[in-house]
């Protein structure tokens, strides 16, 4: 079981949280979805979305959703994230490898550029 | 698959498809038994004995946008060629729980691999459902029930990068308590 000191960090954790949150502009909901089929994971979802999770910790970014999907069925094209931001049409994004997605994640969900290289149309 | 923890990805993404609401994956490593096992129990939709016979055949699935299912099949054979196995139980419309296991000094057993962040993924994937994870190392244990994180976080994302720092903290230092633990013995 966690520790009392544990209890207080995660009190100031969620404190210091809401609070970026309600100062935080709403620019629009933004949303990251991963294939994680076993396809999916055979390809290296699971390092794409380490990944994702990574660039959220380093670049503090509040306000992103980070979802899991199955097998949409291309499952040559996996890894495959999708990006939606706001009312934009849903982004497909396939072959994303680790490096792919840390640049989905800044180019893309921090910065409004789309990463034509990656885009694949279902 | 090249690492263990994949497959308990791969097989936990069954467990959330069969719309299970609590989800308990255990992983053990026994240095005396020489064994390293896990399992993954849910309270989903479960199987009745026909399906139950039959989820071991690759062309075997409940998807629609392909004709195999090679998540349960791939696994056996992984364990078996590790002088391991697989065995499932299950009960329509109370749960089903997969369990495996490998030799664990085997030539061919592949890593465990990264399992804090197979954890912290599931997690942070599907906020809604009951995570509770277990890892064993000899006799020692460390357990994550989400509950308790929850409560506290209350409707605050895990998705938010002080909480992922947190977890990632917290579950790599209960990890290595343990294991420390018994080398020191």
């Amino acid at each position: 079981m966690p520790t009392v000191k544990t209890l207080e960090d995660l009190k100031k954790i969620r404190e210091e949280a809401l609070e970026k949150r309600k100062a935080k502009a709403t620019t629009g909901q933004k949303q990251v979805i991963v294939g994680m089929g076993t396809c999916g994971i055979a390809a290296g979802a699971r390092d794409a979305m380490k990944a994702i999770l990574d660039v959220i910790e380093k670049d503090n970014l509040t306000g992103v959703m980070v979802t899991q999907t199955g097998c949409i069925g291309l499952c040559e094209k996996e890894p495959i994230v999708q990006v939606i931001i706001g009312e934009e049409p849903k982004v497909t994004y396939g072959k994303v490898s680790p490096e792919i997605a840390v640049r989905i994640m800044k180019e893309h969900v921090e910065n409004g550029t789309v990463v034509k290289t990656n885009v694949i149309q279902l | 698959m090249r690492e263990i923890a994949l497959h308990i990805i791969d097989i936990a993404e069954n467990s959330v498809n069969a719309n299970a609401d609590t989800i308990k994956i255990s992983v053990s490593e026994n240095l005396h038994s020489d064994r390293l096992s896990f399992s993954v129990s849910d309270n989903g939709a479960g199987m009745d004995d026909e399906m139950l016979a039959k989820v071991v055949d690759p062309f075997t699935t409940t998807r629609t946008t392909r004709k195999v299912g090679l998540g349960i099949p791939l696994l056996k054979a992984a364990a078996e060629s590790c002088n391991g196995g697989l065995t499932i139980t299950s009960t329509r419309g109370k749960g089903t729980k997969i369990s495996c296991w490998f030799q664990r000094s085997h030539i061919d057993r592949m890593p465990l691999g990264d399992i804090v962040n197979t954890f912290i993924i599931l997690l942070v994937g599907y906020p809604s459902i009951h995570w509770i994870f277990r890892y064993e190392f000899n006799d020692e244990m460390f357990e994550f029930d989400d509950e308790y994180f929850k409560n506290e976080l209350g409707d605050l994302p895990l998705s938010e990068p002080s909480i992922l720092r947190f977890l990632r903290e917290h579950l790599n230092l209960g990890m290595e308590a343990i294991i420390k633990k018994q080398y020191q013995k």
